[in-house]
């Protein structure tokens, strides 16, 4: 029985480090290569030796696919591919591609110039892992070889990111990364056709939430940040620089734009500026308005949103400023919100999680004095919001995905094991399929029924289909043939065909059976009676009286003779080849249960 | 080498062409009368190859075919299908014999067999499917012949076993249209497989190509159009539908189901998988929800809209579309609407969220979280959500529809309607608006809602902004906090775009007299009056001041306690907006002073109300003066005039009617005095100064009656033939003044010809009228014509000045309705001191924003005119598609007008007005003339006829400053 086996290297009942090892019909793939948040240590990057002990791991893969250009998805790929040593193709969607060595370049700064950790990938490697890539297209089938396909779906979640089908023959795995069911400001929502996969790999951050509807969320978020305008406070919105930053950054200036407001908005500089360009590039992987709207203006040229300036945070009136990080643990956005929080005019919205330990977390959780370096206490009476804005399918979105792929088995990564366990159960309830949640390096084996294409020739096709009633689709239809195997290749012919081609010589079969028949009368009265019954029955067919007294159906031939002991008993011959097989055994069997009784 | 071959073979090819073309040409020249069908036989004999007859019957095609011999046509089309070996040109002859059988006037019946006899021995497909097609036309072109019709369908049904699927397409499309619809009329002869049609497309919701199921069901909705009442067996084939693989099927499916939910929508059918039962139009209801969120968007536009129209859908499926249960972490969670709600009802106002707020309370039940909603559970809230617009504008429009039928669904879909008005397609915000004015009699707005819904006040969009000014006209709010919110955004509103002045006016008066025990409370702090001090007087002009009183005074109206808490100023004020803007300011009952104006019952028509009264006496008055001398003739004019335009500017409702009596009195004045110039008396060429006196007159005269005729709309035929009437005086005067001034007859007789000619065409087009024209102008006129006509043109114009002189003063009966066409320049505001700068030679954009009242037709008669200060002046035709309609009456132009001069040494004004272009061909004098096309109507016409085209001015002439810069080489 032909199989999938799945092996999670990251991201098993875990979120972080996303990485599975996807081996099927003979082809290994492997999906992500991200890096883990929360480890500083080897445990940060995937396991690689997992794959090959010894030996290079192109011999082992035979491509990468990356999802989309979170850390946590693409963070290893320079150690991956440069420093453990991979040279086969690795593929990604052409934002991501973009957009992915920014952030790589990023990472790798913040690791080496502010920690100072050695052995790390440099600029260069980041380089040369990215001339390995190959950039697809949405729904391009990309032959990996000559049995490899990949295709790109849609996926939403950020910029380019994109669910990947793997198929090689009739086997197929869906594997989603992350993605977003619902639209948002900048981006649509995933979409996948009936592709009817082996396996669907899908994500499940929010395995155990259903999120109110977008809208509310937004309006909040527009009111608070106008009410705290107009009253002539300053808003700071620490962000990630990608992703969600766009996304509030449309919000804003589109808000801006209909409300004819004119309070500045300051994006703090930095690698978002690159970011934005690729933004400004990529129109066709936004949503429906942007799309629509760029020939007349393209939505991300901002004309209320500009650079921030240091100098900028102690300008009085009121302002919008976003700033870098996201959980004021460091940089811009925790010095602009030392300034910022003695006056309770103003107001930190923080659009996203916030790890504990950050100042993010701490106010957030409703202290109000903080403690800064310098046992300096910083009071803050500015006000705290939290507005939720995430791209993560919830609950019903994953439901709806395995709805509209129709998987015949699902397998969840990325989301917490309690989580998962309830999701796991939804699924197997409600679609009756098989679902796995395997543990980082815990192997799952998936068995397939993959159906086995058959060529057959036009001529045998339609001479079959010519015989017997008119086809009909409800109905399976029998037809004769003989299986050919040669050089890998399923062929259906025609019997004489199969013997030319093997230089055969052709055998006459024929099947020999009595069936004895309690019946007094005379031979020939015997062989009218069962005539007239089978004639009886078998309407569609032939039925003739041969003057030597024998009966044939169609090809078959029924003769009847007394029994030498017992004359009471008449033994009858039925006599048919093997191509009629199906019509000869029906016949023994009728005639084995014997005749009506009453011949009138 | 190849290229040289591929050279030759051109050189051949085009040969042969020329060749033919030869032929025909010679062909036409000898035939007499080229007859259709010969020629066609001709060429098609000579076509040596395939391609050459396909190429005479491409040429054939181009051109029309005459009735008569449309049928000599198809027989030689016929006699070569059969000879013919190529699938192609067999092709193009059935579908030549299709667009045939089309011909107007010709019955395809005779050629019908012909074309079945064609079916048998076809063997390509394609060719089978257009003969099809063929037959389809042919039995739609004999809808009164049902055994014609039953042939065809059981020709149909013989190929729907065709192995291709176009063929089988064909079929089913035949079937839809043509198959039996009555019961009855299938006779025992009929053979078996006409019989029952629907059971035949049925088994077709099965074929193995989408395309052909697809056709199946939309054969199956075609014979439902047709009044075929279909079987309810076939529900259950159709809902397996719903899951095909394919999106056109899912689509029509969608339809197919929502037509039978409407067939039968009381009948029970069972829930799969458990033994209760629900009425089909429930279940339908759930079916079509679910599609709400299928992959196709083309399938959930179709499903949305038609969500709408399923109204016998029970209240608790319906309410579960709104349905969406929250959860975090396994925890139940409220959603933000609840959260409102809580807010709202705990008394406490929208507080600013703390961190947690919205954090999950109870623990819910792993076991009963359903997380695939089964039937309509949430299936708007998906709608609402959608990624395309498309699908969101279908969901509110669905909701609208069921929101109107059922109040207490209104109440509940509030909550989303409310947070539809933040989407980012201004369409679906609009739409979003007016859904929420169709259902405001269902539902009263809860606090954070209104505030929800004011807070769209600040959009930038005018459209957006008049919409909800049109949503809080008639929108119920609970409390008085309400309204106050309701007055601070409309007065910020105010602020920040003063050209919405009129439309919160507008708004504030219907939601004063909506609300006034709500606005009760609010008088002393609205007024910002004192119990013990006073305080200073507001400033009469503010427009935020004028607001906040039209809310009160339409408030007190209905609420007779109000007036005792006004200040003085407050009396002396209403007095004055009485006055002033008396269509937003009611009569007030006020205690202890004397009334304004006499109260206003409902129950008074239109007709006894005081100021139409006034406007009758006034026009009787001077209707019945005859014989008063000159001067007082004058004098008493000249007041009715003024009368009538002050009465005008008070009651906006009769300034239509005002105005247009006032206008025909003027031109009679003009008349009267015109013709007591003393010019008359004297010899002409002496007075030359009185006499451009008088042609002025007539000019002027023609020009008011022009505008008479095309300014107003409900003007009506008696009207018109008064206006005409006038107009015939002051051509008559015109043609006085000009015999007396001119010397010679060679000029005078040509327009004493030209005079005459137009009374005919007067007495042609109104001689219905003419008997209530007794003792005026044209009635005596046309008593003397026969001496008219034979007269000297001096002898016409002393004939003329006589009858003119004792012609008498025709009434002016007055229509129903009768408005003033108006616009107003809302932008450019002409109050920029900054220049527009461009480059010479190059174009500016200037955008032009403009509403117009009471225009018929604006887009054929509304132009804009730019007039430069050299006095050229430009005349630009706005697109159809800048004007658009809010309402009835009402239009707004919103266009670009492109500027462009030379190089100018200083910024200099140019003027832009809206003019009414009108053409007095068009006039409703010669509607009975039918109307012909443009192009058509300007050769036709001979220019002197009437054919007089002009504009009138019916905007204020807004100044924008311009600058254009000498461009810099």
């Amino acid at each position: 029985m032909p199989e999938i086996k799945v092996t999670p290297l990251g991201a098993g009942q875990d979120v972080g480090r996303s990485c599975i090892l996807v081996s099927i019909a003979g082809k290994n793939v492997m999906l992500d290569c991200g890096m883990h948040m929360g480890y500083n240590d080897d445990r940060r990057f995937p396991d690689f030796s997992y794959i090959t002990q010894n030996g290079r791991l192109t011999d082992f893969l035979d491509c990468v696919i990356i999802s989309h250009f979170h850390l946590d998805h693409c963070g290893a790929l320079p150690y991956f591919s440069e420093m453990v040593g991979y040279d086969g193709p690795i593929y990604m969607t052409h934002p991501t591609k973009a957009i992915c060595p920014i952030l790589l370049e990023d990472y790798r700064k913040i690791t080496v110039d502010k920690k100072g950790e050695t052995n790390f990938f440099t600029s260069q490697m980041i380089k040369d892992c990215m001339k390995k890539v190959v950039a697809v297209h949405l729904h391009q089938t990309v032959q990996v070889d000559e049995e490899l396909e990949i295709k790109a779906y849609y996926a939403g979640h950020v910029l380019g990111a994109a669910m990947f089908q793997i198929k090689v023959g009739c086997e197929s795995v869906v594997y989603t990364g992350d993605y977003n069911m619902t639209p948002d400001r900048h981006l649509g929502a995933a979409w996948i056709d009936k592709c009817r996969p082996d396996l669907l790999i899908s994500e499940s951050t929010y395995a155990t939430t259903i999120r109110d509807s977008k809208r509310c969320r937004e309006r909040d978020f527009l009111k608070k940040v106008h009410e705290t305008v107009e009253r002539g406070g300053k808003v700071l919105i620490p962000v990630f620089a990608l992703g969600r930053a766009q996304e509030l950054c449309i919000l804003l200036e589109t808000f801006w734009e209909r409300m004819n407001l004119k309070a500045p908005i300051y994006f703090s500089t930095g690698l978002t500026e690159k970011a934005n360009h690729y933004y400004k590039l990529f129109i066709t992987w936004t949503n429906q308005k942007i799309r629509k709207t760029f020939v007349q203006r393209n939505m991300f040229e901002f004309k209320h949103i500009k650079a921030f300036d240091r100098a900028f945070a102690d300008n009085p009136g009121p302002m919008v400023v976003f700033a870098t990080p996201g959980m004021l643990h460091a940089g811009q956005s925790l010095q602009i919100f030392r300034k910022w929080a003695g006056n309770e005019k103003n107001m930190v919205i923080m659009p996203g999680y916030c790890v504990q330990g950050t100042v993010g977390h701490k106010i957030l959780s409703g202290q109000r004095k903080l403690e800064m370096e310098g046992r300096q206490i910083l009071e803050v009476k500015m006000q705290v919001e939290y507005m939720s804005f995430s791209a993560h399918a919830d609950a019903k979105g994953i439901m709806q995905l395995i709805r509209q792929a129709e998987p015949r088995n699902v397998l969840l990564v990325h989301g917490e094991a309690k989580k998962m366990e309830f999701l796991k159960q939804k699924i197997e309830q409600e679609f009756h399929v098989n679902c796995y949640m395997p543990a980082n390096g815990e192997t799952t084996t998936i068995l397939t029924n993959p159906s086995i294409p058959v060529d057959i020739s036009l001529g045998l096709l339609k001479r079959e289909a010519a015989i017997g009633p008119v086809p009909d689709a409800k109905k399976p239809k029998l037809m004769h043939g003989t299986l050919l195997m040669k050089d890998n290749s399923f062929r259906l012919v025609s019997p004489e065909q199969a013997l030319k081609e093997l230089g055969l010589a052709e055998h006459q079969l024929r099947f020999t059976c009595r069936v004895h028949i309690q019946d007094p009368r005379k031979e020939h009265e015997t062989v009218l009676r069962v005539y007239n019954h089978l004639k009886g029955v078998l309407k569609d067919y032939s039925v003739q009286h041969l003057p030597d007294g024998s009966i044939t159906v169609e090809s078959i031939l029924i003769q009847a003779t007394a029994h030498s002991e017992d004359q009471g008993t008449k033994v009858l011959l039925v006599s048919w080849t093997y191509q009629d097989e199906e019509l000869g055994s029906y016949l023994t069997a009728l005639l084995k249960k014997g005749l009506p009784q009453s011949t009138a | 080498m190849a290229a040289h071959l591929k050279k030759r073979v051109y050189e051949e090819f085009t040969k042969v062409v020329q060749q033919q073309h030869e032929d025909l040409s010679t062909k036409k020249l000898r035939l007499t009368k080229p007859s259709k069908s010969a020629a066609l036989h001709v060429d098609l004999c000579k076509a040596t190859s395939p391609a050459d007859a396909l190429q005479y019957l491409l040429q054939f095609a181009r051109k029309p075919v005459e009735v008569e011999s449309v049928e000599g046509v198809v027989r030689i089309l016929l006699e070569h299908y059969y000879k013919e070996n190529d699938a192609s040109v067999r092709l193009k002859i059935a579908s030549l014999l299709g667009l045939l059988s089309k011909t107007a006037g010709f019955s395809p019946d005779c050629i019908m067999d012909d074309a079945i006899n064609t079916l048998q021995n076809e063997k390509s497909h394609q060719v089978l499917a257009q003969l099809l097609d063929t037959l389809l036309v042919i039995g739609t072109k004999l809808p009164e012949n049902p055994s014609v019709r039953m042939r065809l369908v059981e020709v149909a049904c013989k190929h729907l076993t065709d192995s291709s699927h176009g063929v089988r397409n064909k079929c089913l499309q035949l079937i839809g249209c043509l198959g039996p619809v009555e019961k009855g009329v299938a006779k025992e002869a009929e053979s078996q497989a006409a019989k029952d049609v629907q059971k035949i497309i049925g088994d077709h919701f099965n074929d193995q190509d989408p395309r052909v199921r697809t056709a199946a069901i939309k054969a199956m909705l075609q014979l439902h159009e047709r009044g075929l009442k279909l079987q309810q067996a076939i529900y259950s084939q159709a809902c397996k539908l719903l899951a095909d693989d394919y999106e056109q099927v899912r689509s029509a499916a969608v339809q197919l189901i929502w037509v039978l939910s409407q067939l039968y929508p009381e009948s029970i059918v069972p829930i799969p998988s458990s033994n209760e039962e629900i009425r089909l139009v429930d279940d339908a209801f759930g079916k079509i929800c679910h599609m709400v969120s299928d992959g196709s968007w083309v399938v959930r536009v179709q499903a949305a809209k038609l969500l709408g129209s399923m109204q016998q859908v029970s209240s608790h499926f319906l309410e579960q579309t709104l349905d969406k249960k929250l959860m975090s972490d396994l925890r139940r969670k409220r959603t933000a609407h609840e959260r409102a709600k809580e807010l709202y009802s705990s008394g406490e106002f929208s507080s600013g969220r703390k961190w947690g707020d919205d954090a999950p309370k109870e623990e819910i039940d792993t076991g009963a979280v359903n997380l695939i909603e089964s039937g309509a559970c949430g299936a708007f809230v998906h709608g609402l959500e959608d990624e395309m617009y498309e699908v969101r504008i279908a969901a509110v429009e669905a909701l609208c529809m069921l929101a109107q039928s059922s109040p207490s669904f209104a109440e509940k879909c509030l909550d989303f309607l409310v947070d539809m008005f933040n989407d980012e397609i201004e369409e679906v915000r609009l739409q979003s608006i007016h859904t929420m004015r169709k259902i405001s009699h269902n539902i009263t707005l809860r606090e954070d809602q209104l505030d929800t819904v004011l807070a769209v006040l600040e959009d930038s969009s005018r459209d957006i902004r008049e919409a909800l000014h049109e949503l809080l006209c008639c929108t119920n709010v609970s409390t008085k906090e309400g309204i106050h919110l309701a007055l601070v955004e409309l007065l910020k509103n105010l602020t920040k775009y003063p050209t919405d002045r009129e439309s919160i006016w507008k708004c504030l008066k219907f939601l004063g007299s909506r609300h006034p025990t709500l606005v009760l409370p609010l008088v002393p702090e609205l007024l910002s009056t004192h119990p013990f001090f006073d305080t200073p007087e507001p400033d009469m002009d503010d427009p935020a001041y004028i607001a906040v009183l039209v809310l009160i005074f339409n408030a007190a109206k209905s609420c007779p306690t109000m007036p005792a808490l006004f200040s003085d100023h407050t009396f002396r004020h209403y007095a004055y907006l009485r006055d002033s803007l008396s269509h937003l300011v009611p009569a007030l009952r006020l205690p202890g002073r004397k009334l304004v104006s006499s109260p206003v019952s409902p129950s008074i028509t239109p007709h006894e109300d005081p100021s139409q009264q006034f406007l009758h006496q006034s026009l009787e008055r001077v209707y019945n003066l005859q014989h008063l001398d000159p001067q007082g003739i004058q004098e008493l004019l000249e007041f009715t005039i003024r009368d009538l335009q002050r009465l005008g500017e008070l009651q906006s409702e009769l300034a239509g009617m005002a105005d247009f009596t006032a206008t025909y009195l003027q031109c009679q004045l003009l008349l009267i005095k015109a013709l007591q110039e003393k010019l008359w008396n004297v010899a002409a060429p002496l007075y030359l100064k009185q006499n451009a006196l008088a042609s002025a007159a007539a000019k002027q005269i023609l020009e008011e009656t022009y505008k008479m005729e095309f300014m107003y709309s409900g003007v009506e035929s008696r009207q018109v033939v008064i206006i005409h009437h006038m107009r015939l005086q002051a051509k008559a005067l015109q043609l006085i003044v000009t015999a007396r001034t001119t010397r010679g007859a060679e000029p005078l007789f040509g327009m004493c010809e030209k005079f005459l000619q137009e009374v005919d065409s007067f007495q042609r087009c109104f001689i219905s009228e003419l008997p209530h024209m007794q003792g005026s102008f044209v009635d005596k006129l046309l008593d003397l014509m026969p001496r008219l006509v034979t007269s000297k043109p001096s002898e016409v114009v002393k004939i003329l000045q006589t009858t003119l002189r004792q012609s008498t003063f025709l009434h002016l009966p007055l229509p129903e309705q009768l408005h003033r066409a108006t616009a107003n320049i809302i932008e450019p505001t002409g109050e920029s001191d900054n220049p527009l700068r461009f480059t010479s030679g190059l174009v500016v954009a200037l955008d032009v924003d403009a509403t117009l009242e009471h225009v018929q037709d604006p887009q054929g008669t509304v132009k804009v005119q730019v007039l430069y200060p050299d006095g050229q002046a430009q005349l630009i035709h706005p697109k159809p598609a800048d004007f658009r309609n809010p309402g009835p009456g009402r239009h707004r132009l919103i266009t670009q007008v492109y500027l462009s001069h030379t190089a100018w040494t200083e910024p200099c004004q140019i003027e832009v007005r809206l003019l009414l272009a009108y053409n007095s061909n068009r006039s409703k004098a010669s509607s009975r003339i039918p109307k012909s096309t443009w192009s058509e109507s300007l050769e036709a016409l001979p220019p002197s006829e009437n054919g007089i085209e002009g504009t009138i001015p019916f905007s204020k002439p807004v100044k924008v400053y311009i600058m254009p810069k000498p461009a810099r080489r």
